[in-house]
Protein backbone atom coordinates (compact mmCIF):
# COMPACT_ATOMS: atom_id res chain seq x y z
CA UNK A 1 0.00 0.00 0.00
CA UNK A 2 1.98 3.43 -0.94
CA UNK A 3 1.04 6.53 1.18
CA UNK A 4 1.54 9.80 0.65
CA UNK A 5 2.66 11.55 3.56
CA UNK A 6 2.48 15.50 4.24
CA UNK A 7 5.15 16.72 7.13
CA UNK A 8 4.21 19.89 8.76
CA UNK A 9 7.92 21.71 10.00
CA UNK A 10 8.49 25.01 11.51
CA UNK A 11 12.03 27.03 11.06
CA UNK A 12 13.25 27.60 14.90
CA UNK A 13 16.18 29.38 15.72
CA UNK A 14 19.14 27.18 17.47
CA UNK A 15 20.93 28.91 20.25
CA UNK A 16 23.62 27.62 22.22
CA UNK A 17 24.11 28.68 25.74
CA UNK A 18 22.07 31.27 26.31
CA UNK A 19 19.09 32.81 24.35
CA UNK A 20 19.95 36.43 23.25
CA UNK A 21 16.64 38.77 23.10
CA UNK A 22 15.94 42.05 21.07
CA UNK A 23 16.15 44.61 22.86
CA UNK A 24 12.35 45.41 23.02
CA UNK A 25 12.21 41.61 24.61
CA UNK A 26 9.53 40.67 21.55
CA UNK A 27 11.59 38.49 20.39
CA UNK A 28 14.92 36.28 19.83
CA UNK A 29 17.53 37.86 18.64
CA UNK A 30 18.56 36.02 15.64
CA UNK A 31 21.13 37.94 13.86
CA UNK A 32 23.84 35.63 14.56
CA UNK A 33 21.79 32.47 15.18
CA UNK A 34 21.33 29.64 12.94
CA UNK A 35 17.83 28.43 11.90
CA UNK A 36 17.11 24.77 12.50
CA UNK A 37 13.80 22.30 12.44
CA UNK A 38 12.80 20.53 15.87
CA UNK A 39 14.49 17.23 16.45
CA UNK A 40 10.64 15.81 16.44
CA UNK A 41 9.92 17.28 13.18
CA UNK A 42 13.37 15.89 11.64
CA UNK A 43 12.43 12.38 12.56
CA UNK A 44 8.90 13.08 10.98
CA UNK A 45 10.45 13.88 7.60
CA UNK A 46 12.56 11.05 7.91
CA UNK A 47 9.80 8.42 8.84
CA UNK A 48 7.87 10.37 5.98
CA UNK A 49 10.84 9.45 3.36
CA UNK A 50 11.11 5.73 5.21
CA UNK A 51 7.55 5.09 4.46
CA UNK A 52 7.62 5.93 0.77
CA UNK A 53 11.14 3.83 0.15
CA UNK A 54 9.23 0.99 1.65
CA UNK A 55 5.52 1.26 1.03
CA UNK A 56 6.07 3.80 -2.13
CA UNK A 57 4.08 6.64 -2.77
CA UNK A 58 5.43 10.16 -1.83
CA UNK A 59 7.11 12.69 0.86
CA UNK A 60 6.38 16.56 0.67
CA UNK A 61 7.10 19.02 3.34
CA UNK A 62 5.04 22.15 4.46
CA UNK A 63 6.58 25.25 6.17
CA UNK A 64 4.36 28.17 6.80
CA UNK A 65 6.09 31.75 8.30
CA UNK A 66 8.10 34.34 6.27
CA UNK A 67 9.89 32.98 3.11
CA UNK A 68 12.96 32.19 4.51
CA UNK A 69 11.22 28.70 5.53
CA UNK A 70 12.28 27.74 2.40
CA UNK A 71 15.39 26.95 3.86
CA UNK A 72 14.24 24.77 6.05
CA UNK A 73 11.74 23.03 3.47
CA UNK A 74 14.93 22.36 0.76
CA UNK A 75 17.00 20.88 3.98
CA UNK A 76 14.25 17.98 4.07
CA UNK A 77 14.28 17.88 0.48
CA UNK A 78 17.76 16.94 0.95
CA UNK A 79 16.91 14.22 3.14
CA UNK A 80 14.75 12.45 0.33
CA UNK A 81 11.28 14.34 0.76
CA UNK A 82 10.13 15.05 -3.18
CA UNK A 83 8.14 17.96 -2.98
CA UNK A 84 8.45 21.50 -0.83
CA UNK A 85 5.83 24.01 0.07
CA UNK A 86 5.73 27.26 1.32
CA UNK A 87 2.89 28.91 2.69
CA UNK A 88 4.31 32.79 3.16
CA UNK A 89 2.49 34.80 5.66
CA UNK A 90 5.09 37.22 5.53
CA UNK A 91 5.46 36.72 9.46
CA UNK A 92 8.35 35.52 11.55
CA UNK A 93 5.79 33.67 14.36
CA UNK A 94 1.97 33.41 14.44
CA UNK A 95 -0.02 32.21 17.38
CA UNK A 96 -0.89 28.66 16.75
CA UNK A 97 -4.58 29.15 15.86
CA UNK A 98 -3.57 31.10 12.93
CA UNK A 99 -0.79 28.59 11.82
CA UNK A 100 -3.19 26.00 12.01
CA UNK A 101 -5.62 28.01 9.63
CA UNK A 102 -2.68 28.52 7.43
CA UNK A 103 -2.30 25.07 7.22
CA UNK A 104 -5.45 23.88 6.22
CA UNK A 105 -5.41 26.52 4.13
CA UNK A 106 -2.85 25.18 2.05
CA UNK A 107 -4.33 21.81 1.74
CA UNK A 108 -7.39 23.39 0.01
CA UNK A 109 -5.21 25.10 -2.82
CA UNK A 110 -2.48 22.27 -3.22
CA UNK A 111 -3.64 19.72 -6.02
CA UNK A 112 -1.76 16.80 -3.75
CA UNK A 113 -4.17 14.77 -1.46
CA UNK A 114 -2.26 13.11 1.67
CA UNK A 115 -3.32 10.17 3.14
CA UNK A 116 -0.85 10.85 6.53
CA UNK A 117 -0.01 13.96 7.67
CA UNK A 118 2.91 14.22 10.25
CA UNK A 119 3.33 16.95 12.71
CA UNK A 120 6.41 17.20 15.32
CA UNK A 121 4.68 16.66 19.20
CA UNK A 122 5.22 20.14 19.99
CA UNK A 123 7.26 22.98 18.16
CA UNK A 124 10.96 23.37 19.67
CA UNK A 125 10.56 27.13 19.83
CA UNK A 126 7.03 27.86 21.46
CA UNK A 127 5.86 24.41 22.39
CA UNK A 128 2.37 25.20 21.81
CA UNK A 129 1.10 21.45 21.79
CA UNK A 130 -1.54 21.90 19.51
CA UNK A 131 -1.49 22.92 15.96
CA UNK A 132 -1.42 19.18 14.91
CA UNK A 133 -4.56 18.85 16.60
CA UNK A 134 -6.33 21.61 15.60
CA UNK A 135 -5.20 20.61 12.01
CA UNK A 136 -6.97 17.43 12.47
CA UNK A 137 -9.64 18.62 14.15
CA UNK A 138 -10.72 20.96 11.18
CA UNK A 139 -9.83 17.81 8.78
CA UNK A 140 -12.32 15.76 10.94
CA UNK A 141 -9.23 13.20 11.00
CA UNK A 142 -7.91 11.32 13.79
CA UNK A 143 -4.45 12.68 15.37
CA UNK A 144 -2.84 10.93 18.51
CA UNK A 145 0.63 12.58 20.12
CA UNK A 146 3.34 11.49 21.64
CA UNK A 147 4.24 9.12 19.23
CA UNK A 148 7.65 6.83 18.49
CA UNK A 149 6.78 4.29 16.69
CA UNK A 150 4.90 3.66 13.08
CA UNK A 151 4.11 0.51 11.58
CA UNK A 152 1.58 0.93 8.18
CA UNK A 153 -1.43 -2.19 8.48
CA UNK A 154 -3.94 -3.20 6.47
CA UNK A 155 -5.83 0.47 5.64
CA UNK A 156 -3.73 1.80 8.50
CA UNK A 157 -1.35 2.64 10.62
CA UNK A 158 -0.40 1.08 13.78
CA UNK A 159 1.30 3.64 16.40
CA UNK A 160 3.83 3.09 19.32
CA UNK A 161 3.44 5.62 22.25
CA UNK A 162 5.69 5.56 25.51
CA UNK A 163 4.51 6.11 28.77
CA UNK A 164 5.90 6.62 32.27
CA UNK A 165 5.17 2.75 33.18
CA UNK A 166 5.10 1.28 29.83
CA UNK A 167 3.63 1.57 25.83
CA UNK A 168 0.38 2.16 24.55
CA UNK A 169 -0.86 0.84 21.23
CA UNK A 170 -2.84 3.30 18.86
CA UNK A 171 -4.60 2.07 15.48
CA UNK A 172 -6.10 4.69 13.19
CA UNK A 173 -6.89 4.01 9.32
CA UNK A 174 -6.28 6.66 6.96
CA UNK A 175 -6.27 9.44 6.31
CA UNK A 176 -4.81 10.29 9.75
CA UNK A 177 -2.95 12.50 11.19
CA UNK A 178 0.27 11.97 13.99
CA UNK A 179 2.69 13.94 16.42
CA UNK A 180 6.00 12.26 16.95
CA UNK A 181 8.40 12.62 18.80
CA UNK A 182 12.85 12.54 18.50
CA UNK A 183 13.04 8.72 19.07
CA UNK A 184 11.00 7.62 16.38
CA UNK A 185 14.08 6.94 14.04
CA UNK A 186 17.73 7.97 13.46
CA UNK A 187 17.80 10.93 11.01
CA UNK A 188 19.83 10.83 8.25
CA UNK A 189 22.50 13.55 7.33
CA UNK A 190 21.43 14.84 3.81
CA UNK A 191 23.49 12.99 0.94
CA UNK A 192 25.51 15.22 -1.37
CA UNK A 193 23.47 14.24 -4.48
CA UNK A 194 20.10 15.11 -1.78
CA UNK A 195 21.61 18.58 -1.52
CA UNK A 196 22.39 19.25 -4.99
CA UNK A 197 18.20 18.61 -5.55
CA UNK A 198 17.20 20.32 -2.61
CA UNK A 199 18.74 23.64 -4.44
CA UNK A 200 17.67 23.04 -7.23
CA UNK A 201 14.03 21.86 -6.63
CA UNK A 202 11.46 24.13 -7.44
CA UNK A 203 8.71 24.83 -4.17
CA UNK A 204 5.31 25.66 -4.75
CA UNK A 205 4.32 28.81 -2.49
CA UNK A 206 1.18 29.83 -1.03
CA UNK A 207 0.78 33.45 0.34
CA UNK A 208 -1.83 33.94 2.57
CA UNK A 209 -2.46 35.86 5.86
CA UNK A 210 -4.09 33.98 8.55
CA UNK A 211 -6.85 35.63 10.79
CA UNK A 212 -5.13 36.04 14.34
CA UNK A 213 -6.24 33.80 16.98
CA UNK A 214 -6.80 34.88 20.68
CA UNK A 215 -3.06 34.60 21.95
CA UNK A 216 -0.99 37.57 21.55
CA UNK A 217 3.02 37.06 22.74
CA UNK A 218 3.64 40.42 24.34
CA UNK A 219 7.50 39.96 25.53
CA UNK A 220 10.01 37.18 26.45
CA UNK A 221 12.15 37.08 29.56
CA UNK A 222 15.19 34.68 30.66
CA UNK A 223 14.10 32.95 33.72
CA UNK A 224 15.63 33.92 36.92
CA UNK A 225 18.83 31.08 37.70
CA UNK A 226 19.42 30.33 40.99
CA UNK A 227 22.72 28.67 40.98
CA UNK A 228 25.72 30.22 43.00
CA UNK A 229 29.26 29.90 41.45
CA UNK A 230 30.48 26.54 40.78
CA UNK A 231 32.79 24.61 43.26
CA UNK A 232 35.79 23.50 41.45
CA UNK A 233 37.04 20.32 43.05
CA UNK A 234 40.06 20.10 41.42
CA UNK A 235 42.18 19.39 38.06
CA UNK A 236 42.28 15.70 36.55
CA UNK A 237 42.20 12.39 38.20
CA UNK A 238 44.05 13.83 41.31
CA UNK A 239 39.98 15.28 42.05
CA UNK A 240 38.59 12.05 42.68
CA UNK A 241 38.73 12.10 46.66
CA UNK A 242 37.38 15.46 46.77
CA UNK A 243 34.17 14.35 44.13
CA UNK A 244 33.98 10.82 46.14
CA UNK A 245 33.65 13.21 49.52
CA UNK A 246 30.81 15.50 48.02
CA UNK A 247 29.09 12.09 46.85
CA UNK A 248 29.15 11.36 50.59
CA UNK A 249 28.00 14.71 51.67
CA UNK A 250 25.06 14.51 49.03
CA UNK A 251 24.27 10.81 50.64
CA UNK A 252 24.52 9.53 47.21
CA UNK A 253 27.06 7.03 47.83
CA UNK B 1 -16.09 29.24 38.05
CA UNK B 2 -13.17 27.24 37.15
CA UNK B 3 -12.83 23.82 35.76
CA UNK B 4 -10.05 21.69 36.55
CA UNK B 5 -9.40 18.79 34.67
CA UNK B 6 -7.63 17.00 37.77
CA UNK B 7 -6.95 13.53 36.20
CA UNK B 8 -5.82 12.92 32.58
CA UNK B 9 -3.13 10.70 33.53
CA UNK B 10 -2.54 11.24 36.99
CA UNK B 11 0.39 13.45 37.01
CA UNK B 12 1.21 14.65 40.53
CA UNK B 13 1.92 17.87 39.31
CA UNK B 14 -2.50 18.58 39.68
CA UNK B 15 -1.79 20.05 42.75
CA UNK B 16 0.28 23.13 41.30
CA UNK B 17 -2.93 23.49 39.03
CA UNK B 18 -5.28 23.14 41.53
CA UNK B 19 -2.77 26.08 43.82
CA UNK B 20 -3.08 28.50 40.12
CA UNK B 21 -6.97 28.00 39.95
CA UNK B 22 -7.53 28.75 43.83
CA UNK B 23 -5.05 31.82 43.22
CA UNK B 24 -7.57 32.79 40.76
CA UNK B 25 -11.06 32.80 42.86
CA UNK B 26 -12.53 30.20 45.45
CA UNK B 27 -14.61 28.81 42.67
CA UNK B 28 -13.28 25.69 41.72
CA UNK B 29 -14.96 22.59 40.49
CA UNK B 30 -12.97 19.65 39.26
CA UNK B 31 -13.39 16.90 36.52
CA UNK B 32 -12.50 13.33 36.84
CA UNK B 33 -12.50 10.21 35.00
CA UNK B 34 -12.93 7.91 37.97
CA UNK B 35 -14.89 8.61 40.78
CA UNK B 36 -12.51 7.30 43.12
CA UNK B 37 -10.62 10.25 43.11
CA UNK B 38 -12.43 12.37 44.81
CA UNK B 39 -12.00 12.23 48.41
CA UNK B 40 -8.26 14.32 48.06
CA UNK B 41 -10.68 17.05 46.22
CA UNK B 42 -11.90 18.63 49.34
CA UNK B 43 -8.93 18.95 51.79
CA UNK B 44 -7.79 21.72 48.55
CA UNK B 45 -10.71 23.77 48.66
CA UNK B 46 -12.39 22.23 46.14
CA UNK B 47 -16.48 22.67 45.79
CA UNK B 48 -17.43 20.15 43.18
CA UNK B 49 -16.28 17.35 41.17
CA UNK B 50 -17.86 16.14 37.41
CA UNK B 51 -17.28 12.64 36.92
CA UNK B 52 -17.28 11.99 33.52
CA UNK B 53 -18.75 8.85 32.24
CA UNK B 54 -19.15 7.24 29.01
CA UNK B 55 -18.07 3.55 27.47
CA UNK B 56 -16.12 5.15 24.91
CA UNK B 57 -13.93 6.43 27.87
CA UNK B 58 -13.13 3.33 28.93
CA UNK B 59 -9.14 3.67 28.25
CA UNK B 60 -7.37 7.02 27.42
CA UNK B 61 -8.57 8.48 24.05
CA UNK B 62 -7.93 11.93 23.48
CA UNK B 63 -10.68 13.24 20.53
CA UNK B 64 -13.23 11.54 22.93
CA UNK B 65 -11.70 13.28 26.25
CA UNK B 66 -11.62 16.02 24.23
CA UNK B 67 -15.21 16.34 23.31
CA UNK B 68 -16.26 15.23 26.48
CA UNK B 69 -15.08 18.24 28.11
CA UNK B 70 -16.36 20.47 25.51
CA UNK B 71 -19.69 18.94 26.02
CA UNK B 72 -19.78 19.70 29.91
CA UNK B 73 -18.00 23.20 29.44
CA UNK B 74 -20.97 23.71 27.16
CA UNK B 75 -23.55 22.97 30.15
CA UNK B 76 -21.61 24.86 33.16
CA UNK B 77 -19.92 28.07 31.30
CA UNK B 78 -16.80 27.93 32.90
CA UNK B 79 -14.78 31.59 32.78
CA UNK B 80 -11.73 28.65 32.33
CA UNK B 81 -10.56 25.16 32.21
CA UNK B 82 -6.95 24.08 33.72
CA UNK B 83 -5.46 20.90 32.97
CA UNK B 84 -1.89 20.04 34.15
CA UNK B 85 1.09 20.48 31.13
CA UNK B 86 1.32 16.82 31.05
CA UNK B 87 1.99 15.07 27.64
CA UNK B 88 -1.36 13.84 27.98
CA UNK B 89 -2.84 16.97 29.62
CA UNK B 90 -1.47 18.88 26.68
CA UNK B 91 -2.89 16.93 24.18
CA UNK B 92 -6.50 16.69 26.01
CA UNK B 93 -6.93 20.54 26.39
CA UNK B 94 -5.73 20.96 22.80
CA UNK B 95 -8.47 18.68 21.71
CA UNK B 96 -10.75 20.72 23.92
CA UNK B 97 -9.75 24.00 22.31
CA UNK B 98 -10.01 23.13 19.07
CA UNK B 99 -13.56 21.65 19.07
CA UNK B 100 -14.28 24.96 20.93
CA UNK B 101 -12.82 27.03 18.87
CA UNK B 102 -10.56 28.87 21.47
CA UNK B 103 -7.21 29.94 22.36
CA UNK B 104 -5.02 27.60 24.48
CA UNK B 105 -2.00 28.48 26.34
CA UNK B 106 0.19 25.34 27.49
CA UNK B 107 2.25 25.26 30.13
CA UNK B 108 1.53 29.17 32.14
CA UNK B 109 3.51 29.26 35.02
CA UNK B 110 1.24 32.31 36.04
CA UNK B 111 -2.49 33.29 34.95
CA UNK B 112 -4.10 36.54 36.19
CA UNK B 113 -7.16 38.63 34.72
CA UNK B 114 -10.68 37.70 34.02
CA UNK B 115 -10.78 36.73 30.20
CA UNK B 116 -10.98 40.04 28.14
CA UNK B 117 -7.94 39.64 28.24
CA UNK B 118 -6.11 36.58 30.25
CA UNK B 119 -2.45 37.61 31.00
CA UNK B 120 -0.41 34.74 31.56
CA UNK B 121 2.92 33.67 31.73
CA UNK B 122 4.10 29.99 30.08
CA UNK B 123 7.58 28.73 29.39
CA UNK B 124 8.72 28.17 25.75
CA UNK B 125 11.49 26.05 24.68
CA UNK B 126 11.07 23.69 27.82
CA UNK B 127 12.03 26.37 30.03
CA UNK B 128 14.40 27.99 27.96
CA UNK B 129 12.62 31.58 28.04
CA UNK B 130 9.32 32.91 29.76
CA UNK B 131 6.59 34.26 27.41
CA UNK B 132 4.50 36.90 29.04
CA UNK B 133 1.00 37.24 26.64
CA UNK B 134 -2.72 38.00 26.64
CA UNK B 135 -5.32 35.41 25.74
CA UNK B 136 -8.51 36.96 24.27
CA UNK B 137 -10.75 34.54 25.27
CA UNK B 138 -14.40 34.30 26.99
CA UNK B 139 -13.38 30.89 27.67
CA UNK B 140 -9.96 30.53 28.56
CA UNK B 141 -8.24 26.96 28.13
CA UNK B 142 -4.44 26.68 30.15
CA UNK B 143 -1.67 24.40 31.21
CA UNK B 144 0.23 24.46 33.86
CA UNK B 145 3.52 23.66 34.02
CA UNK B 146 4.64 21.14 36.54
CA UNK B 147 6.19 23.00 39.63
CA UNK B 148 4.37 26.57 38.95
CA UNK B 149 2.92 25.89 42.30
CA UNK B 150 3.54 28.11 44.97
CA UNK B 151 3.70 25.24 46.92
CA UNK B 152 1.70 26.81 49.77
CA UNK B 153 -1.15 25.02 51.81
CA UNK B 154 -4.43 25.64 49.51
CA UNK B 155 -6.80 26.56 52.58
CA UNK B 156 -9.69 24.43 52.05
CA UNK B 157 -13.26 26.10 52.34
CA UNK B 158 -14.93 23.03 51.75
CA UNK B 159 -15.80 19.92 53.99
CA UNK B 160 -17.76 17.71 51.53
CA UNK B 161 -17.35 17.52 47.89
CA UNK B 162 -20.41 17.76 45.72
CA UNK B 163 -20.14 14.67 43.13
CA UNK B 164 -21.77 14.44 40.13
CA UNK B 165 -22.35 12.74 37.83
CA UNK B 166 -21.92 13.88 33.40
CA UNK B 167 -22.45 11.54 30.55
CA UNK B 168 -21.64 12.80 28.02
CA UNK B 169 -23.02 12.12 24.45
CA UNK B 170 -20.30 10.70 22.27
CA UNK B 171 -20.55 8.86 18.54
CA UNK B 172 -18.94 5.46 18.58
CA UNK B 173 -16.63 6.86 15.74
CA UNK B 174 -14.87 8.59 18.54
CA UNK B 175 -12.97 5.30 19.70
CA UNK B 176 -10.89 5.46 16.73
CA UNK B 177 -8.10 7.26 18.92
CA UNK B 178 -8.42 4.83 22.11
CA UNK B 179 -5.62 2.88 23.33
CA UNK B 180 -6.15 -0.47 21.96
CA UNK B 181 -2.89 -2.48 23.77
CA UNK B 182 -0.94 -1.75 26.54
CA UNK B 183 2.18 -3.09 27.91
CA UNK B 184 4.22 -2.64 31.46
CA UNK B 185 7.85 -1.69 31.50
CA UNK B 186 9.97 -3.90 33.41
CA UNK B 187 11.25 -2.26 36.96
CA UNK B 188 14.23 -1.12 37.00
CA UNK B 189 15.98 2.73 37.33
CA UNK B 190 14.82 4.77 35.49
CA UNK B 191 16.54 7.58 33.87
CA UNK B 192 13.63 9.87 34.98
CA UNK B 193 13.56 8.91 38.56
CA UNK B 194 16.57 8.27 39.15
CA UNK B 195 18.94 10.15 42.33
CA UNK B 196 21.79 10.10 40.05
CA UNK B 197 22.35 10.62 36.65
CA UNK B 198 25.70 10.12 34.66
CA UNK B 199 25.36 11.69 31.68
CA UNK B 200 27.38 12.10 28.71
CA UNK B 201 28.01 14.01 25.87
CA UNK B 202 29.99 14.56 22.77
CA UNK B 203 33.47 14.25 24.88
CA UNK B 204 33.20 10.79 25.38
CA UNK B 205 34.32 10.02 21.91
CA UNK B 206 32.73 6.55 21.29
CA UNK B 207 30.24 4.16 22.14
CA UNK B 208 32.57 1.97 24.23
CA UNK B 209 32.98 4.77 26.12
CA UNK B 210 30.29 5.62 27.77
CA UNK B 211 31.48 2.02 29.45
CA UNK B 212 33.16 4.04 32.37
CA UNK B 213 29.91 6.45 32.99
CA UNK B 214 27.67 2.50 33.05
CA UNK B 215 30.33 1.41 35.69
CA UNK B 216 29.99 4.69 38.15
CA UNK B 217 26.09 4.83 37.73
CA UNK B 218 25.98 1.06 38.29
CA UNK B 219 28.25 1.97 41.59
CA UNK B 220 25.98 4.99 42.95
CA UNK B 221 22.73 3.07 42.09
CA UNK B 222 21.87 5.93 39.23
CA UNK B 223 21.35 5.83 35.59
CA UNK B 224 23.25 7.45 32.35
CA UNK B 225 21.92 9.64 30.69
CA UNK B 226 23.65 11.36 27.40
CA UNK B 227 23.49 14.58 25.41
CA UNK B 228 21.78 14.60 21.76
CA UNK B 229 25.04 14.31 20.35
CA UNK B 230 25.33 11.43 21.39
CA UNK B 231 22.05 9.81 20.47
CA UNK B 232 22.69 11.93 16.65
CA UNK B 233 26.03 9.61 16.82
CA UNK B 234 24.22 6.39 17.63
CA UNK B 235 26.79 5.84 20.82
CA UNK B 236 23.55 5.42 23.24
CA UNK B 237 19.68 5.13 22.67
CA UNK B 238 17.04 8.39 22.74
CA UNK B 239 15.77 6.56 25.96
CA UNK B 240 18.78 7.87 27.77
CA UNK B 241 18.95 11.57 25.99
CA UNK B 242 18.14 14.50 28.26
CA UNK B 243 16.80 17.43 27.14
CA UNK B 244 14.07 19.89 25.62
CA UNK B 245 13.27 16.50 23.56
CA UNK B 246 14.47 13.84 25.45
CA UNK B 247 13.86 13.50 28.82
CA UNK B 248 13.44 16.10 31.65
CA UNK B 249 15.41 15.02 35.03
CA UNK B 250 15.53 16.24 38.57
CA UNK B 251 18.00 13.79 40.13
CA UNK B 252 19.98 14.79 43.90
CA UNK B 253 22.91 14.94 41.54
CA UNK B 254 23.44 15.40 38.02
CA UNK B 255 26.67 14.30 36.67
CA UNK B 256 27.77 16.03 33.61
CA UNK B 257 30.48 14.28 31.48
CA UNK B 258 32.04 15.80 28.26
CA UNK B 259 29.10 18.02 27.72
CA UNK B 260 29.13 21.37 26.98
CA UNK B 261 25.67 22.68 27.84
CA UNK B 262 23.82 24.29 25.14
CA UNK B 263 20.43 25.30 26.17
CA UNK B 264 18.44 22.66 24.78
CA UNK B 265 20.65 20.59 27.15
CA UNK B 266 20.66 22.59 30.23
CA UNK B 267 16.24 22.74 29.93
CA UNK B 268 16.51 18.86 30.50
CA UNK B 269 18.49 19.23 33.89
CA UNK B 270 18.58 22.14 35.06
CA UNK B 271 16.31 21.10 38.35
CA UNK B 272 18.84 18.72 39.74
CA UNK B 273 19.50 20.00 43.02
CA UNK B 274 23.66 19.37 42.71
CA UNK B 275 25.65 19.34 39.35
CA UNK B 276 29.00 18.39 39.13
CA UNK B 277 30.50 19.01 35.58
CA UNK B 278 33.85 17.14 34.04
CA UNK B 279 34.90 18.77 31.28
CA UNK B 280 38.41 19.87 29.53
CA UNK B 281 37.08 23.27 29.04
CA UNK B 282 36.64 25.86 32.56
CA UNK B 283 34.58 28.17 30.64
CA UNK B 284 32.51 25.82 29.33
CA UNK B 285 28.75 26.77 30.04
CA UNK B 286 27.79 23.10 31.93
CA UNK B 287 31.33 24.28 34.20
CA UNK B 288 29.87 28.02 34.79
CA UNK B 289 26.72 26.71 35.74
CA UNK B 290 27.14 23.83 37.62
CA UNK B 291 27.77 23.40 41.68
CA UNK B 292 31.11 21.31 41.28
CA UNK B 293 33.55 21.17 38.81
CA UNK B 294 36.51 19.05 38.28
CA UNK B 295 38.68 20.42 35.04
CA UNK B 296 39.93 17.44 32.97
CA UNK B 297 39.67 14.95 30.51
CA UNK B 298 36.85 12.75 31.54
CA UNK B 299 38.39 9.18 30.82
CA UNK B 300 41.13 9.71 33.36
CA UNK B 301 39.04 11.70 36.20
CA UNK B 302 36.19 8.90 36.08
CA UNK B 303 38.14 5.85 36.78
CA UNK B 304 39.91 7.81 39.51
CA UNK B 305 36.52 8.59 40.80
CA UNK B 306 35.67 4.86 40.63
CA UNK B 307 38.76 3.58 42.38
CA UNK B 308 38.70 5.94 45.25
CA UNK B 309 35.00 5.03 45.93
CA UNK B 310 36.04 1.24 46.08
CA UNK B 311 38.82 1.97 47.90
CA UNK B 312 36.81 3.93 50.20
CA UNK B 313 34.12 0.87 50.32
CA UNK B 314 37.06 -1.74 50.50
CA UNK B 315 38.08 -0.19 53.71
CA UNK B 316 35.03 -0.09 55.28
CA UNK B 317 34.39 -3.22 54.90
CA UNK B 318 37.63 -4.48 56.51
CA UNK B 319 37.11 -1.96 59.32
CA UNK B 320 33.59 -2.22 59.65
C1 LIG C 1 15.59 22.32 18.74
C2 LIG C 1 16.74 21.65 19.39
C3 LIG C 1 16.51 20.69 20.38
C4 LIG C 1 17.57 20.05 21.00
N1 LIG C 1 17.33 19.12 21.99
C5 LIG C 1 18.37 18.61 22.68
C6 LIG C 1 18.18 17.70 23.79
O1 LIG C 1 17.06 17.33 24.12
N2 LIG C 1 19.28 17.25 24.45
C7 LIG C 1 20.55 17.64 24.12
O2 LIG C 1 21.50 17.18 24.77
N3 LIG C 1 20.76 18.45 23.08
C8 LIG C 1 19.71 18.94 22.35
N4 LIG C 1 19.96 19.76 21.28
C9 LIG C 1 21.36 19.92 20.83
C10 LIG C 1 22.14 20.98 21.60
O3 LIG C 1 21.91 22.24 20.99
C11 LIG C 1 23.66 20.70 21.54
O4 LIG C 1 24.07 20.56 20.20
C12 LIG C 1 24.07 19.42 22.30
O5 LIG C 1 23.46 19.40 23.57
C13 LIG C 1 25.57 19.38 22.44
O6 LIG C 1 25.97 18.14 22.98
P1 LIG C 1 27.37 17.99 23.75
O7 LIG C 1 27.38 18.93 24.89
O8 LIG C 1 27.55 16.55 23.99
O9 LIG C 1 28.42 18.40 22.63
P2 LIG C 1 29.34 19.67 22.51
O10 LIG C 1 28.54 20.90 22.57
O11 LIG C 1 30.20 19.46 21.33
O12 LIG C 1 30.23 19.65 23.82
C14 LIG C 1 31.21 18.69 24.11
C15 LIG C 1 31.89 19.07 25.41
O13 LIG C 1 32.76 18.05 25.79
C16 LIG C 1 33.98 18.62 26.30
N5 LIG C 1 35.00 17.59 26.14
C17 LIG C 1 35.56 17.13 25.00
N6 LIG C 1 36.42 16.13 25.26
C18 LIG C 1 36.39 15.92 26.59
C19 LIG C 1 37.05 14.99 27.46
N7 LIG C 1 37.90 14.06 26.99
N8 LIG C 1 36.78 15.06 28.78
C20 LIG C 1 35.92 15.99 29.28
N9 LIG C 1 35.29 16.90 28.50
C21 LIG C 1 35.51 16.85 27.16
C22 LIG C 1 34.16 19.87 25.48
O14 LIG C 1 34.98 20.81 26.17
C23 LIG C 1 32.71 20.35 25.33
O15 LIG C 1 32.35 21.21 26.41
C24 LIG C 1 18.90 20.38 20.63
C25 LIG C 1 19.11 21.33 19.64
C26 LIG C 1 18.06 21.97 19.02
C27 LIG C 1 18.32 23.00 17.97
N1 LIG D 1 5.02 27.59 11.34
C1 LIG D 1 4.81 26.27 11.18
N2 LIG D 1 4.89 25.71 9.94
C2 LIG D 1 4.67 24.38 9.76
N3 LIG D 1 4.36 23.54 10.76
C3 LIG D 1 4.25 24.06 12.01
C4 LIG D 1 4.46 25.43 12.28
N4 LIG D 1 4.29 25.62 13.61
C5 LIG D 1 3.99 24.42 14.14
N5 LIG D 1 3.97 23.46 13.18
C6 LIG D 1 3.73 22.01 13.34
O1 LIG D 1 2.95 21.78 14.49
C7 LIG D 1 3.69 21.05 15.47
C8 LIG D 1 3.27 21.50 16.85
O2 LIG D 1 3.56 22.86 17.05
P1 LIG D 1 3.12 23.67 18.35
O3 LIG D 1 1.64 23.59 18.45
O4 LIG D 1 3.62 25.06 18.15
O5 LIG D 1 3.80 23.01 19.51
C9 LIG D 1 5.14 21.30 15.10
O6 LIG D 1 6.00 20.29 15.59
C10 LIG D 1 5.06 21.30 13.59
O7 LIG D 1 4.99 20.00 13.06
Amino acid sequence: MSLDVLVCVKRVPAPGAKVPLTEDGRDIDTRHLGFTIGPHEECAVEEAVRLKERHGGSATVLAVGPPEVAEQVRYAIAMGADRGVVVDTGQDELDPQATAAAIVHALGELDARFDLIMFGNESADAGHYQVGVRVATELGWPIVGGIKGIEVTDGGVRLRREIADGSEVYQLSLPAAVAVKEGLNLPRYPSLPGRLKAKKAKLDTISWQPPPGGLRKIRLRQPEEKRADSVLLGHGPEAAPAVVDVLEELGVC
Amino acid sequence: MLLLVVQVDDHPAWLDAVQLARGLTDDVHAVLFDASRADELAKQGIKAAHVVEHDVLSDYAPEAYGEALAQLVGELQPSGVLAVGSEKGNEVMAHLAARMRAPFAANCTQISGTGRPWLITRIRGGGMLLEDAEMDAGCGVFTVQPGAGTGAETPSTVDQVDVRRFTPDLRDELARTRVIERTEREAGVSLATADVVVSGGRGVGSAEGYRVLEELAELLGGAVGCSRVATNNGWRPHSDQVGLTGTKVAPKLYIACGISGATQHWVGCMDAKAILAINTDPDAPMVTRSTYSVIGDLHEVLPAVIAEIRARNASAGTSG
